[in-house]
């Protein structure tokens, strides 16, 4: 009679609705056939939801049974009431398939927002230019997505904005010049989220943002990039032919009307340090021109690399120091300590030249002599071991310490306005 | 500045042990247009310094570098390879007879032991001939408690053990992957080819380059002979200054008591730069 009654207190225990939060997975063991029975009897409680993933057979068989959340109490009740032993084997299925979704989303090939992207992994093109109009239509307050111009092979030139107002001096990043560096553009993706992340979080970015804007352009050589991707991922150059050569495309970080055509570059167009046929000659490098000259009130410019862990200020042509080299290397000083805090990662830090080669027509030396001060470039991890090919995992450690490194750039930049 | 003429020129040389002689000609692969003369050397402005030298800089770290190079050639194995940590102090000095000599005092880290292995204390010659043709440079190195660090002859051991069986024969490209990925079972090989690799790298070296091991093209278990694990690999080595790929076959020895040996090296031509890859 009372197990009856139990049973029609099952019954009455609610309705299933289809999340899986708080449902449970129950390990049952019975201990006499009278409770194999029972067992049998509630699995036929069909408004209970039960699932049972191991039947009731035999006592010396353990039962497994999914119970949704609703039906918990009840069943709880049912099994303490008949001295039925169990156990939770699953606390929460829930959390067990967030878990099992957070894996999965690894291997979707169209996260649905910014939230969803995978920024453990490298990504392909349309993937990331995917993210980029997510993290706009997201943010839509603060981020524009800008074209500069069109590569050789006409893919869209693409920066991200980020503006709180008008009229403001602006600071500039950029990652993926040279294709084959991979964790530079997968950092920029991670840059672009912590932004609109700590934008009115983190007091000291939101002050910056209130007063500079910030430009990121992530795949700055897309031509390259998808090369990497479909073809050689030891590709570094754009993908424009050479007339009168067979060999193709031109070192982006020759390119640049500053020293060019000095030692450092080559001029042959087989080469990965081709300055190209003139300066300013490859669309990817004329666009980021047009755009600084049009913008006119940049006041700091990184453009960024890997791998040798660097902080490199001007010059790279010529062993003149730069003007502000003082200033240039005290900062580097510090962007690297802050750097350093995260991970105990190493870096050196120095002028081009000096540092890591001289190299002619680079980008920095150009910006640094249209007035942008503060102008740098990284190289990022590592030192030699992966090289280019950095495993996927730290992509976000290095990301996080680079940042840091942005940051006090950032900070010094907006303490002394010029 | 290290430039693709110099790479060039570097890359007719023959191979270091008993085995036929290299082709002094870059052998001709590339469809197309045959590609323009190696091109002269840049006239870079001469950065040569001697007397003490910034230690984070390039010319101390490229003798360092020529140093591990050396390490891991005596010392490399399967479960052991080292990396430049840091180069604490260094100098150089220009020496008779046209050759410039760097002391170097430095610290390397064993990754075969995960990322946080101890460090080891070394100090360094190395000595840069300036001849007409390329020679390799010249090593002496001393590195304290290299004897005492945790001995990897079980590794060692039972890796032979697996791979010396007859019916062995590893095969595998691209490691690490596109992603930087790796499986557990390619890492000793991996290694091993970078070990292998240091030969190479050790040889060609001069102070207008700096080599790492970019990737492992692929490697080919050959018949073991004389119980020694024979290996052919494909490398890419990445050289900083002029940031060429270049590619080497080579066939490389290993056994725990002789450790790693290589054979024959070759020079393997590469189109990246050409519209037309080669047949």
């Amino acid at each position: 009679m009372k197990r009856i009654l139990f049973l029609t207190a099952l019954f009455v225990a609610g309705f299933a609705k289809k999340t899986f939060e708080r449902d449970q997975v129950l390990r049952i063991t019975a201990k006499n056939e009278a409770q194999i029975f029972l067992l049998k009897e509630l699995s036929e409680q069909e408004h209970l939801g039960l699932d049972f993933w191991r039947e009731p057979v035999h006592e010396s068989l353990p039962v497994d049974v999914y119970v949704p959340f609703h039906s918990l109490q009840a069943v709880r009740v049912f099994l303490r009431y008949n001295q039925i032993q169990y156990n939770v084997m699953i606390m929460d299925v829930q959390d067990l398939l967030d878990d099992e979704e957070r894996e999965m989303v690894k291997y979707r090939t169209i996260p649905r927002s910014t939230d969803d992207f995978v920024y453990t992994a490298y990504h392909d093109l349309n993937s990331i230019y995917s993210f980029m109009d997510m993290l706009v239509a997201e943010n839509s307050n603060l981020v524009s997505k800008i074209v500069i111009g069109q590569s050789y092979e006409n893919r869209p030139l693409n920066v991200l904005k980020f503006s709180t107002g008008a009229n403001r001096p602006g600071i500039w990043f950029d990652t993926g010049i040279h294709s084959r560096e991979w964790v530079t553009q997968a950092s920029g993706i991670w840059f672009a989220k912590k932004i609109v992340t700590d934008y009115g979080r983190d007091p000291v970015l939101t002050d910056i943002l209130n007063n500079y804007d910030i430009f990121l352009e992530i795949v700055t050589n897309p031509d390259g990039f998808a090369y990497t991707h479909s073809r050689d991922r030891m590709w570094r150059k754009t993908r424009k032919p050479n007339s009168g050569s067979s060999c193709v495309g031109v070192d982006p970080n020759r390119n640049w009307d500053a020293g060019f055509g000095g030692g450092g570059s080559s001029s042959n167009p087989c080469t990965e340090t081709y300055r190209g046929p003139s300066a300013h000659s490859e669309p990817e490098v004329k666009a980021i021109v047009d755009f600084v000259k049009s913008h006119g009130k940049l006041k700091a410019f990184v453009s960024i690399h890997s791998y040798s862990q660097m902080l490199l200020y001007p010059y790279g042509y010529t062993s003149t120091p730069a003007k502000d080299k003082a200033e240039l290397h005290e900062l580097a000083k510090k962007a690297i300590a802050s750097l350093q805090s995260l991970y105990n990662t190493r870096y050196t830090y120095g002028s081009i030249i000096t540092t890591i080669y001289q190299a002619s027509g680079g980008t920095i030396d150009w910006t640094y002599n249209q007035g942008i001060k503060y102008s740098y470039t990284f190289e990022l991890r590592d030192t030699g071991r992966y090289g280019f090919l950095l495993p996927a995992n730290q992509i976000v450690p290095t990301a996080e310490e680079t940042w840091l490194a942005l940051m006090a750039i950032m900070e010094h930049t907006r303490n002394n306005p010029y | 500045m290290k430039t693709f003429c110099s790479v060039w020129l570097l890359l007719s040389l023959v191979e270091l042990s008993p085995a036929p002689p290299a082709s002094q000609e870059p052998p001709l692969a590339c469809t197309g247009a045959p590609d323009p003369a190696p091109p002269q050397p840049e006239t870079a402005e001469d950065m040569a310094s001697t007397g003490d030298l910034e230690p984070t800089h390039y010319p101390a770290r490229r003798a360092a570098q020529v140093a591990l190079h050396y390490l891991n050639t005596h010392h490399g194995s399967p479960f052991r390879v080292f990396g430049l940590q840091q180069v604490h102090k260094a100098s150089a000095e220009d020496v008779g007879a046209g050759g410039r000599k760097y002391k170097l005092d430095f610290s390397v880290t064993d990754w075969g032991s995960g990322s946080a292995g101890p460090a080891l204390r070394c100090s360094a010659d190395v000595l840069f001939p300036r001849t007409e043709r390329h020679s390799a440079p010249e090593v002496q190195l001393h590195c304290e408690a290299l004897h005492q660090i945790n001995s990897t002859a079980q590794e060692d051991d039972a890796f032979y053990q697996k791979y010396i069986s007859p019916d062995s024969a590893v095969s595998a490209r691209d490691i690490p992957d596109s992603f930087g990925n790796m499986s557990e079972e390619m890492q000793p090989f991996w290694r091993l080819a970078r070990v292998a690799a240091s030969f190479i790298m050790l040889r060609e070296s001069s102070e207008n380059t700096e080599f790492n091991m970019a990737k492992v093209a692929s490697v080919t278990q050959q018949e073991s002979r004389e119980e020694q694990l024979m290996l052919e690999f494909v490398v890419l080595l990445h050289d900083f200054p002029s940031q060429e790929i270049v590619q080497w076959k080579l066939l490389a020895s290993w056994s725990p008591d002789r450790g790693v040996r290589v054979l024959q090296t070759e020079w393997q031509p590469r189109c990246p730069h050409a519209t037309k890859p080669p047949n």
